[in-house]
């Protein structure tokens, strides 16, 4: 797997509080990177780092440049923070993915709107295409958002805390596509749910101001203590998971 | 009243200054009824009062003073806000009732007697000037053109600003760009209804508008056409019984509001008999 995305002793602060420090990670192409972490331990910014919505205080971000553009990155925010009330429909929603690829001069044509019907469809959500967004459900909403990503076919998709919005019954078909996804697209999926991702991710990034990636999609709560990252590790019943020893 | 309107210049020209008015009114309201910037316009507006008394005191004018205090305040508020660690609706609050407080004082300091004072309370479309129709007449074809140029990032920087920073640098830019636009529709319709009354006209139609769609784009053009119908039968109302414009204009919109909501209503009632039956 070649690499596509170098951070080199990236170090992020906010109002001089160091947020990350001196952060080294090589994102390969084809890689499911769970991001996990305590709260407020830096995996949210890991993410802004890399779609240069936060500026490093040290360090570089390497884009491979035969390998990705920076506008090839799709982005699922932690919680959508846009308004749920505003007069938009789920179409107009998702074509805004494209804005990155298009300049904010943008103006949407009719190969646009199509990519927009292939990516609704595609989620199995295009009947609610014309419908404003305080009418859809959480997994509805969530979908609409992972369309708004998709809808640029990026190279790097980056998830943060997608498990947040949705109810249990629709995170399992929720996986499974990005499961299917991946075949295609790099991702790097930021959640505090090891428990459920460890049964897809190929690999795993701890985040705790340091960042420690370990190779393999299981992880054990030795390796998480060795890597100073406190985190819960949760086990589920009824999904595939695994469950590790106590301490 | 149709000979009237070519017998009387002054009607022609508030005719002319409803259909800009409702332009204007109608993409400015759009934008700060969609935001949730209702009580930032409220703050913008009231301030901009302050100008009107200075503006009167060392004889320019007044419209002109409301716009650079209207969008001194805008500004003011988003500085505070993001800078002196005050909320914004605290911001607001300061800034309302300071400019109330300087147009006040300059308005008794002015020596002689204020002739047009009540018309920038409360509206004289009937006596607005050349200057004024003009300037609403610019600001509407700004207002159209910018709107249309860039409607996408218009959109999506309201609908989701923390988005929005991924695909523009310029999303603060926008911004304070927009803000500005809607503190001169605000300004230049102070002539139509008054400090007191204007922000119903930049309110009402939207409203209107959200009773039909919940698309932005459609929701700035029934906000228009809504704003026109409600402006128009108010100015004709105002007219036949003899009451002051401002007032009924606004009552007129109001009563549009209601009329679109049994409209509305029923529609909706209908709809779901419908699907019943369907069902049934």
């Amino acid at each position: 797997m070649s690499t596509i995305i170098e951070l080199k002793n990236v170090s992020a602060s906010y109002n001089g509080e160091p947020v990350l420090e001196n952060v080294n990670l090589s994102i390969r192409e084809g890689d499911f990177i769970g991001v996990i972490g305590p709260n407020g331990g830096g995996k949210t910014t890991l993410l802004k780092v890399i779609l240069g919505l936060k500026k490093t205080t040290l360090g570089e971000i390497i884009y491979k440049r035969d390998k990705i553009n920076r506008n090839e990155i799709g982005y699922l925010p932690q919680i959508a923070e846009g308004d749920n009330n505003f007069p938009v429909s789920v179409k107009d929603v998702v074509l805004s993915g494209l804005m990155i690829i298009k300049g904010h001069n943008a103006k949407m044509n009719g190969e646009d709107r199509g990519k927009a019907d292939n990516v609704l469809n595609e989620l199995g959500i295009y009947h609610l295409h014309n419908k404003s967004l305080d009418m859809l459900s959480g997994g509805e909403l969530q979908r609409v958002y992972l369309g708004r990503a998709l809808i640029g076919s990026p190279k790097l998709l980056l998830l943060d805390e997608p498990g947040n919005f949705v109810d249990t019954s629709f995170e399992q078909g929720f996986y499974d596509k990005l499961k299917e996804l991946n075949k295609t697209v790099t991702i790097m999926m930021v959640s505090h749910d090891v428990g459920t991702i460890s049964a897809f991710v190929k690999s795993f990034a701890c985040v705790n101001r340091k960042l420690h990636y370990h190779d393999s999609g299981r992880i054990t709560t030795e390796q998480l203590k060795a890597y100073d990252c406190p985190i819960q590790l949760i086990a589920h019943g009824d999904v595939p998971h695994t469950v590790l020893k106590k301490h | 009243m149709f000979e009237a309107l070519f017998e009387y210049n002054f009607l022609m020209k508030s005719l002319l200054a409803v259909v800009f008015g409702s332009i204007t009114a109608g993409i400015a309201g759009s934008y700060i009824v969609a935001k949730k910037m209702v009580f930032l316009s409220g703050g913008i507006t009231h301030s901009s009062f302050g100008g009107i008394g200075i503006a009167y005191f060392i004889g320019i004018s007044p419209v002109f003073g409301a716009a650079c205090f209207g969008v001194a305040s805008a500004m003011g508020i988003q500085y505070m806000a993001s800078r002196q660690k005050v909320s914004q609706d605290s911001a607001i609050g300061f800034l309302w009732a300071f400019g109330m407080a300087v147009g006040i004082i300059f308005v008794y300091l002015t020596p002689g007697y204020t002739p047009d004072l009540m018309s920038y309370l409360f509206g004289s479309i009937l006596t607005i000037q050349n200057a004024d129709l003009i300037a609403l007449a610019i600001l509407a074809i700004i207002l159209l053109l910018f709107f249309i140029r860039y409607y996408r990032l218009i959109l999506y920087v309201a609908f989701d600003e923390a988005y929005a920073r991924t695909f523009s640098a310029k999303v603060d830019l926008l911004k304070y760009l927009l803000i500005i636009l809607v503190s001169l529709v605000i300004v230049l319709n102070i002539r139509i209804a008054g400090v007191v009354l204007v922000l119903s006209l930049l309110t009402i139609p939207p409203n209107i508008a959200l009773l039909f769609t919940k698309n932005f784009s459609k929701m700035i053009i029934i906000s228009i056409v809504a704003g026109l119908i409600g402006m128009l039968s108010g100015l004709v109302a105002s007219w036949y019984l003899n009451i002051p414009t401002g007032a009924t204009i606004i009552f007129t919109l109001v009563l549009l509001w209601i009329i679109s909501r049994m409209i509305n209503f029923k529609d909706k009632r209908q709809k779901t008999k419908d699907k019943r039956r369907k069902k049934g």
